[in-house]
């Protein structure tokens, strides 16, 4: 491969490739995403390499290892194009059948095809499941079609004719003002237009300049940002070089938690594979605009997501924040201009430019333009990454996408946000995705992590959770961050444990009211959020834990107790023998088993392998 | 200059100037605990954070941190503010619950009992506000002691809590600490810097004159060099030397 160096030769390349694959063979794209590649992937490329080699195929099909298309609970997936089958809960003994009977005669393989669990309806293409029909995947779509460590393949797909635009038909100014007019606003949770942070950064005075990719996602149950950086790096990489083209940029870095290995190594195969094309480097595809990235690799601190924190870390120092009175598109990295974007934000700016401002803000709400990607967990039915329109309602993500609660429980409530928002009840789940109604019930959109809860979760457990996590992941600069969390996990262990007390709750909105306050950054003045807005939505749950000393839940375990339902109760001892601590006593066939209260370490094992209902709690 | 107001003053100040500076020049006061003049502010303890007005909006800054601008109107006691320190005291009053420093800081401020249960309360001195850190390395420019681990979990502690061979013994830090968290002591010919965790031991110099203990050797040499001072020019202790006719 030869460098680039002007819009013709580029055209030349996309056409050059267009051309080699025009052929049109058969193609196996295997999901090799994190959930994937945890349930097996790599057992099913390697069998498939094999297979096609045993059959000797090698010639007349394609393999393709791919990024995440979403559906994250069915993996590991396959897709078979040209026809697009999708086939689900693929194992390594249904390869050979695959390649013979779909790849080779167009036959379907039934009972690999996606079973909508509640009407037993099968569907051969992924649009034509429920779990996609109400997704728009402008970002995430492309992850099924591309192997991430192949550039050809995002260029066949159009990818960099963003940036040869900006490059070629737009000033710097002009692109800012697009991304400005698209009303496109910070992915990574501040929400803060990212236009204008791009504004400002190339207004400030002083040089050099720097931009960077935020990937040190670290909310617990979010995936988004590891997502596209694994699956799609080159959008990512488009999206900073523009971002750095408009701000006057030349030198940029992609943060990336190092406990994603497969986001750092692709990203840094990205980038070798752009300078060699002449997509970075000097002299950009023959403009004249000079750039490079490199990678640097984060620790794994959550605090390091947080700007000043992660400049700090990027700096070699502790990745403690540091006060924004002068924001960091003024004084930022080695306290020069520098411009923070998240990863799924820079993934949004190529779209912008190439299909421009308009369209973009025709998608969404007044306040919040174009689509979110959100991690679908918890106790829904169909968990994963989804990308839907801003101002669709939670109730349409959960239900329609997400197929409902888990088991047919009932819904409690959804944590978006992560640690730093809040749990949304029932009664609020017709609000819009949107940054504004979202901070407005008192949660926030956060990164995108949706965590379900249903029945069984209890909501001042799911406080402490949080709390603790962001405990542990205060960075203790601040005395009420470090002192003031730790304090009300303390105070939350104490309820959970049925020794709180009714001027408790008093003391952890004052608590509340200081950490909102005076905390030093975002982790520490939203870290109460997780228990005022249970408090707001859920105080009968923290009464009847302090006032009854009851969890109505039957989640805290100092305050339930597991009985055995004697007219359902069978004595199959499967309980007797899963019980770690011998609590479950048989008395013969057909009669109920005694559960010895004394004994019982309140592990719940026996209710979860009780097949008749026969063990209660409460 | 600009001008700012402070509690309904009107003040005189100059950019780039933070609120706590001008506070402090005009005798107005507000309470600190991480700052010192003569090091870069670092907004630990929030202590000092105050209320200020801009374009009809109120919004809680440390003050040892912001940047003063014209028209700045600054409210360091208002009702929120107060009851935002308070808080905080009683959050370091569970930790430090029998320090002294602390305790009467607390007490100033109308804390007389932190609001936290009994078996919560630590005994900490160390409120990790981390004026030795920065004295030690903006001051003495050696960085023998530094802020380690993370939240809960933070300390201030040479590398390994083992004796730093980077300290010099100077007791900048023992001097700096406003909560006696680190101390100093002399005695017969050797100094001691230690906290709860950690310390180290120097020798001390002996006056070759009146025969006092009076540095250590170690902080001597490393001033010598620095200065690029004859071998022998510590051998008599400062008071001495000032004698010699």
């Amino acid at each position: 491969m030869e460098k680039i160096k002007s819009l013709q030769d580029l055209e030349a390349f996309r056409n050059s490739i267009a051309e080699k694959r025009k052929v049109g063979k058969p193609c196996i794209a295997i999901c090799s995403g994190a959930g994937c590649l945890a349930l097996g992937a790599r057992g099913i490329i390697n069998a498939t390499i094999k297979e096609i080699e045993r059959q000797k195929l090698k010639a007349k099909v394609d393999i393709k290892t791919t990024g995440c298309p979403g559906f994250c609970e069915q993996g590991p997936l396959v897709i078979i194009y040209p026809q697009n089958i999708l086939y689900t809960h693929v194992k390594v003994k249904d390869v050979a059948e695959i390649i013979s009977k779909t790849v080779i005669n167009g036959e379907i393989v039934d009972r690999l095809l996606y079973t909508d669990p509640t009407t037993g309806e099968k569907f051969i293409h992924e649009s034509e499941i429920p779990f996609y029909k109400k997704q728009r995947r402008l970002l995430l779509g492309n992850n099924s079609n591309i192997d991430p460590n192949n550039i050809e393949d995002y260029l066949a797909l159009g990818g960099y004719s963003a940036l040869a635009k900006a490059l070629f038909e737009m000033t710097p100014e002009q692109v800012t003002e697009e991304v400005k007019r698209s009303g496109l606003r910070g992915r990574g949770g501040g929400g803060f237009p990212a236009g204008r942070k791009w504004e400002s950064c190339h207004n400030a005075p002083g040089e050099p300049k720097y931009v960077i990719a935020n990937c040190d996602e670290g909310d617990p149950g979010a995936f988004m940002d590891r997502a596209l950086t694994e699956g799609n790096p080159h959008s990512v990489l488009e999206g900073l070089i523009i971002a750095a083209y408009a701000i006057g940029s030349h030198e940029g870095y992609i943060y990336v938690r190092n406990e994603y290995p497969v986001a750092v190594e692709n990203a840094t195969i990205a980038i070798k594979q752009a300078e060699k094309l002449g997509f970075l480097g000097k002299d950009i595809l023959g403009s004249g605009f000079d750039f490079t990235v490199r990678i640097n690799r984060g620790g794994g601190a959550f605090v390091c997501g947080e700007s000043t924190a992660l400049m700090a870390s990027l700096e070699g120092k502790i990745g403690e924040p540091r006060a924004k009175y002068i924001h960091t598109v003024e004084r930022g990295l080695w306290d020069k201009p520098s411009n923070l974007n998240n990863v799924e934000t820079l993934a949004n700016v190529p779209l912008i430019i190439n299909k421009g401002a308009d369209w973009f803000n025709g998608i969404g709400t007044e306040g919040s333009k174009g689509t979110k990607i959100f991690s679908l967990v918890g106790k829904v039915n169909n968990t994963g990454l989804v990308e839907v329109p801003m101002g669709i309602t939670l109730r349409e993500v959960i239900y329609d996408v997400g197929g409902g609660i888990k088991d047919g429980k009932k819904f409690k409530g959804v944590q978006t946000g992560g640690p730093s928002g809040g749990v949304i009840p029932e009664s609020m789940l017709d609000i819009p995705v949107d940054f504004d109604e979202l901070t407005k019930a008192g949660s926030m959109m956060g990164s995108g992590a949706m965590i379900v809860m249903d029945e069984d979760t209890c909501m001042v457990d799911t406080a402490k959770y949080f709390l603790t996590f962001l405990e542990e992941e205060s960075c203790g600069k601040c005395v009420p961050c470090r002192e003031g969390i730790k304090r009300m996990r303390q105070i939350l262990d104490d309820i959970t444990e049925g020794k709180g007390k009714e001027k408790d709750i008093e003391l952890l909105e004052r608590i509340s009211a200081t950490l909102k306050d005076t905390a030093l950054c975002a982790l520490g003045t939203t870290a109460a959020n997780p228990v005022l807005s249970t408090l707001r939505y859920f105080k009968d749950e923290y009464e009847a834990h302090i006032k009854q000393k009851r969890c109505p839940a039957g989640v805290c375990k100092a305050l339930i107790q597991y009985y055995i339902i004697d007219e359902k109760c069978v004595g199959c001892r499967l309980c007797e023998k899963a019980c770690p601590v011998e609590a479950i006593t048989f008395m013969g066939k057909k009669k109920p088993v005694i559960l010895d209260q004394s004994k019982c370490i309140k592990c719940g094992i026996c209710k979860d392998v009780c097949k008749l209902g026969a063990v209660g709690v409460k | 200059m600009i001008t700012i107001s402070i509690d309904g003053q009107e003040l005189k100040a100059k950019e780039g100037q933070t609120i706590l500076e001008i506070a402090r020049e005009n005798g107005i006061y507000i309470p600190t605990l991480c700052y010192h003049e003569n090091l870069s502010p670092y907004g630990a303890c929030r202590l000092c954070c105050v209320e200020i007005f801009k374009g009809g909006r109120s919004r809680i800054v440390a003050s040892c941190l912001y940047p003063v601008e014209e028209g700045l109107e600054v409210k360091t006691n208002s009702p929120h503010i107060i009851n935002n320190r308070k808080m905080i005291m009683e959050l370091l009053l569970a930790r430090c619950s029998q320090n002294e420093v602390i305790k009467k800081l607390a007490s100033e401020m109308g804390v007389e009992q932190s609001a936290f249960k009994a078996k919560y309360l630590e005994n900490e001195d160390c409120i990790l506000c981390g004026l030795c850190v920065r004295a030690c390395e903006q001051i003495v420019e050696r960085s023998a002691i530094s802020l380690v681990n993370r939240g809960v979990n933070r300390e201030v502690a040479p590398p390994f809590l083992e004796p730093s061979a980077d300290c010099i013994g100077c007791g900048s830090c023992a001097y700096v600490c406003p909560t006696g968290a680190i101390k100093m002591e002399d005695k017969d010919g050797t100094r001691v810097v230690y906290a709860r965790n950690w310390e180290k031991e120097f020798k001390l110099k002996k006056c070759k004159k009146c025969g006092n203990y009076w540095a250590p050797e170690e902080q001597l040499e490393y001033i010598r060099e620095k200065l690029n001072l004859p071998p022998d020019f510590f051998d008599v202790c400062p008071n001495c030397r000032e004698s010699v006719p």
